[in-house]
């Protein structure tokens, strides 16, 4: 293998990796407001919730295509085989993407009778979020690959863990959604924020302590890669990060005052889960069946994305950056963006 | 592999990309008109032209976001459907996918913050721009999957090693044959739709006596557009007919219903072409005139359908009657554009009811066209996904019948009711109307905090007079 050939499906994969995580942060912060939606029943307040993101959720869901758009580019082999072997679990999702996506527009136009749409909206972002977890889940419990082809069963996916992964990025997607009401509210809203805030951190705690452990329970690799030395040496800080992390979550929560520390620490806590998974599946893009360099594009193919990619994120970041930063400050009740 | 599961899977593909079309078709043409009206009120300073602006934003952000939440469906059924595609053909399409999403998407969604919030929040000038990044945004959007897709009818640029399409020049992969005709008319396809809609919507407005200042705005862009774009979208149309006469011939004879190359063609007006006769029936045509327009002489020669294998060729009756339809409402906005320009002329534009008045139900005229053509390129594509290279039945994912099955039905029933309603919100606004100040947040508390806080007002009363 040839420099070229070697370097190109890493960088790749780490583009795919920044392209993941964000989406994963922005969007997980837009579907923890959606699945807060469950539990705040009154329309003044709804009506902020939605405000505090309003403008960003369309640039927010752009990085899933690039992610989708991305692997078909960087890695068609893996592309095919990780939509055919997910296939339930990623229609769901993209279904219930549509209903999410709609409701924030036909909500506001369907007033005052609006109630279809806030169901559409947090069932929507709940089921959304279930799906990803268990496209997360299926893919660390492997895919069955012949040649360049998925060959397994329509629901070799549903098992017990794969749900609970589900489950768990339903719990953190809440922490994101809800750190950031506290960071964009204040008020009444606020406080109801904090409280929710607790109980779903220590229920990510709970989730991210169970799935550390069942990982390498299930996967074997995985257990070998965490457990041998000097390893376990070598990854030993990531858990305990994870621990600081949260504490620094709890502090901020608690503490009025400051109001990004929260959502800080909660983001802090999801990439040290990506890390995780990285130091977990490295090199492989589909678990135990295909790395990188086996599912990569032709040389050519990556390395004409790339010099437009290099060329354009920092563009896009640049102006993600400048409309955030044109909507910045607290959203209130009946005030919206000022 | 199964032949139903590949059926399935069509016609998933289909339905789920028909319902795409409609959106991105107004998008397009939209953000343009809106970056326009901005454009000339910055310029003239007339309030009406922001108040048009802000009108026709409100039905943007309806259209924008079902045109946003069915593509990202479409992105990922390349491989929940076509998993075969993304192998063979990944390397070559999936970079022009990754650019539109780079270049493009990015753009529109985020700047589209900016446009439809920005109204009180940013200067007026950045406000401007970013209304002409969406547009920009969108047309970009269509250059690039238009490449991917031309691409996938005229391949150029590669080769195949090991059955899979390895890129050579992405100069010719990204200009292959038809790709300009195709982007040409694609482009003034998007154009001339939302043409047809703000003409028929002023139309509307103006035979009712409602909004007369901006009702007459609407009518002269609608069809100063029209009039320009419906004779121009023939003649590229017809270029893009011989581009494929010489590309995909057996395409052609299809949609020219021609049997025997060894003989002139005539133009087939109608006629039911019947697959396993290999004839028409009920034929009307006029003689030598399907040559004349192919090969520019009377009795030049093509290549007829019988002159290509029947498992060669695609299915007739789709290919034939869209291609009708399409070409007919192209004659028909011809005829509308030049009777308008005509009354304009002589001064009588806005008097004649018996014109304005059927225009008021032309708006899906477009619509329809583009639906049309579609299907045509498509549909006449096949049995080739990638032509001459990837078969579709070689291409369908290994998904079970029973999945694609009610993934279908789910798709089905959701589009249908989803997007249905958000057609039902698009008309409601319609029929508000433009009205208020072009500001009208000094009103409503929450306006500017949402693209549809603006659409939600004026809703709100048009549910309110409903009820
Ligand atoms: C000629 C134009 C055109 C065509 C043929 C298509 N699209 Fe499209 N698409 C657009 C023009 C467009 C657009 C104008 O950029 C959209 C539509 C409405 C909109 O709101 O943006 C869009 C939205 C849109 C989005 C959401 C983008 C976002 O988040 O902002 C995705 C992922 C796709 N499309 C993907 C596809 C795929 C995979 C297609 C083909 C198989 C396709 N589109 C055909
Ligand atoms: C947006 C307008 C489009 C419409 C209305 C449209 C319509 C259709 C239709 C009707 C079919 C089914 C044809 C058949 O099986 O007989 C089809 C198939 C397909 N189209 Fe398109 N299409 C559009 C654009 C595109 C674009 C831009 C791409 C790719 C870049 C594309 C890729 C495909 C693929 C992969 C299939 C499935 C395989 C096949 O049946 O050949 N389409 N489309
Ligand atoms: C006026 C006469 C017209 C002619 C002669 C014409 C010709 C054609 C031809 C030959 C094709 C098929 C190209 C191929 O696949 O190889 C096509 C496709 C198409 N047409 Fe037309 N057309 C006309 C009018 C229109 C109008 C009025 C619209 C829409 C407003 C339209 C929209 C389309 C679209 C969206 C396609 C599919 C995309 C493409 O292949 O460009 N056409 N047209």
């Amino acid at each position: 293998m040839d420099t070229l050939t070697y370097m190109l499906p890493l960088i790749w994969a780490a583009i795919l990796a920044i392209a993941v995580t964000l989406y994963v942060i922005l969007d997980g912060f837009g579907l923890g407001l959606g699945i807060l939606f469950h539990f705040e029943r009154r329309e003044e307040q709804r009506d902020v919730i939605m405000n505090t993101i309003a403008p960003f959720w369309d640039g927010n869901q752009t990085w899933l295509v690039l992610g989708g758009g991305g692997l078909l580019a960087a890695f068609p082999k893996a592309y095919g085989v990780i939509m055919s072997g997910l296939y339930i679990p990623i229609i769901v999702m993209l279904l219930a993407l549509v209903f999410r996506g709609v409701a924030f527009e036909f909500r506001w136009v369907a007033k005052p009778r609006q109630e279809f749409w806030d169901l559409a909206f947090s069932w929507g972002a709940l089921v959304a979020a279930f799906a990803q977890g268990v496209v997360l889940g299926g893919l660390l419990q492997g895919l069955a690959v012949q040649g360049d082809h998925f060959a397994g069963g329509t629901f070799d996916w549903l098992t017990p863990f794969a749900l609970f992964c589900g489950l768990s990025l339903v719990a953190g997607y809440a922490l994101l959604g809800t750190t950031w009401l506290i960071y964009k509210t204040d008020g009444e809203l606020q406080d109801w924020a904090r409280d929710i805030a607790k109980i779903v951190l220590l229920l990510v705690v709970a989730a991210t302590a169970i799935v550390s452990l069942w990982t390498p329970l299930t996967v074997p690799r995985i257990a070998e890669r965490w457990f041998s030395w000097p390893d376990i040496a070598l990854f030993a800080p990531v858990p305990l990060l994870v621990i600081y992390a949260a504490w620094r979550c709890w502090h901020g929560i608690e503490n009025i005052g400051n109001d990004a520390e929260p959502f800080i620490a909660a983001v802090a806590l999801f990439l040290l889960g990506f890390v995780g998974l990285l130091i977990s599946n490295v090199p492989y893009l589909v678990p135990a069946s295909m790395t990188v360099w086996e599912a990569a594009a032709a040389p050519s193919s990556q390395l004409f994305m790339l010099v437009g990619t290099l060329l354009l994120l920092p563009i896009i970041l640049g102006y993600t950056i400048f409309v955030y930063w044109t909507f910045r400050g607290k959203v209130r009740a009946g005030e919206g963006y000022h | 592999m199964d032949m139903d599961a590949v059926l399935l899977a069509r016609i998933q593909f289909a339905f789920t990309i028909t319902f795409h079309i409609i959106f991105p078709s107004f998008s397009i043409g939209l953000a343009a008109f809106i970056a326009t009206l901005l454009v000339r009120w910055r310029m003239t300073g007339k309030e009406h032209f922001r108040k048009l602006a802000r009108f026709w934003t409100k039905i943007f952000a309806v259209s924008f976001a079902m045109g946003v939440v069915s593509g990202i469906v479409l992105s990922y059924q390349f491989g929940t459907n076509w998993a075969g595609f993304s192998v063979v053909a990944g390397n070559i399409v999936g970079p022009l996918m990754g650019y539109e999403v780079l270049m493009a998407f990015f753009l529109e969604a985020t700047f589209l913050g900016i446009m439809l919030f920005g109204w009180e929040r940013v200067s007026p000038n950045l406000h401007v721009l970013s209304a002409i990044l969406v547009a920009l945004g969108t047309s970009m959007s269509a250059f690039w999957i238009l490449a991917a897709n031309s691409w996938m009818q005229t391949p150029d640029g590669f080769e195949m090693r090991n059955g899979v399409a390895y890129p050579v020049s992405w100069f010719h992969i990204i200009f292959n044959p038809s790709f300009p005709y195709r982007f040409a008319h694609m482009f003034t396809a998007a154009y001339l739709t939302t043409s047809v809609v703000v003409l028929a919507v002023g139309a509307r407005y103006l035979v009712t006596s409602r909004f007369i200042e901006e009702s007459k705005t609407m009518i002269r862009m609608g069809l100063g557009m029209v009039a320009v774009l419906a004779p121009l979208q023939l003649f590229i149309g017809d270029q893009h007919g011989l581009n494929t006469a010489k590309y995909q011939p057996v395409k052609l004879a299809a949609m020219e219903a021609h049997w025997d190359g060894s003989k002139p063609a005539e133009l087939v007006l109608f006629a039911w072409p019947d697959a396993k006769a290999e004839t028409n029936h009920f034929e009307v045509g006029i003689p030598h005139l399907g040559s004349l327009i192919i090969t520019h002489n009377p009795d030049g020669l093509f290549k007829g359908l019988k002159d290509f294998k029947p498992d060669e060729r695609p299915a007739l009756l789709p290919i034939f009657f869209a291609f009708r339809a399409m070409v007919g409402i192209g004659l028909l906005l011809i005829a509308i554009g030049l009777t308008g320009a005509y009354l304009w002329w002589r001064g009588k534009l806005f008097e004649a009811t018996w014109y304005l008045k059927p225009l008021t139900y032309a708006w899906p005229l477009g619509f329809i066209a583009i639906i049309s053509g579609w299907w045509v390129t498509e549909t006449g594509r096949q049995p080739y996904l990638v032509y001459g290279i990837l078969k579709t039945v070689d291409a369908v994912s290994p998904v079970s019948f029973g999945a694609v099955l009610t993934t279908l039905i789910l798709f089905v029933l959701i589009y249908t009711s989803v997007f249905s309603m958000g057609i039902l919100y698009i008309n409601r606004l319609i029929e508000k109307g433009p009205q208020g100040e072009a500001i009208a947040a000094s009103g409503d508390p929450s306006l500017g905090a949402h693209p549809l806080t603006a659409a939600q007002s004026a809703t709100r009363s048009a549910l309110g007079s409903e009820e």
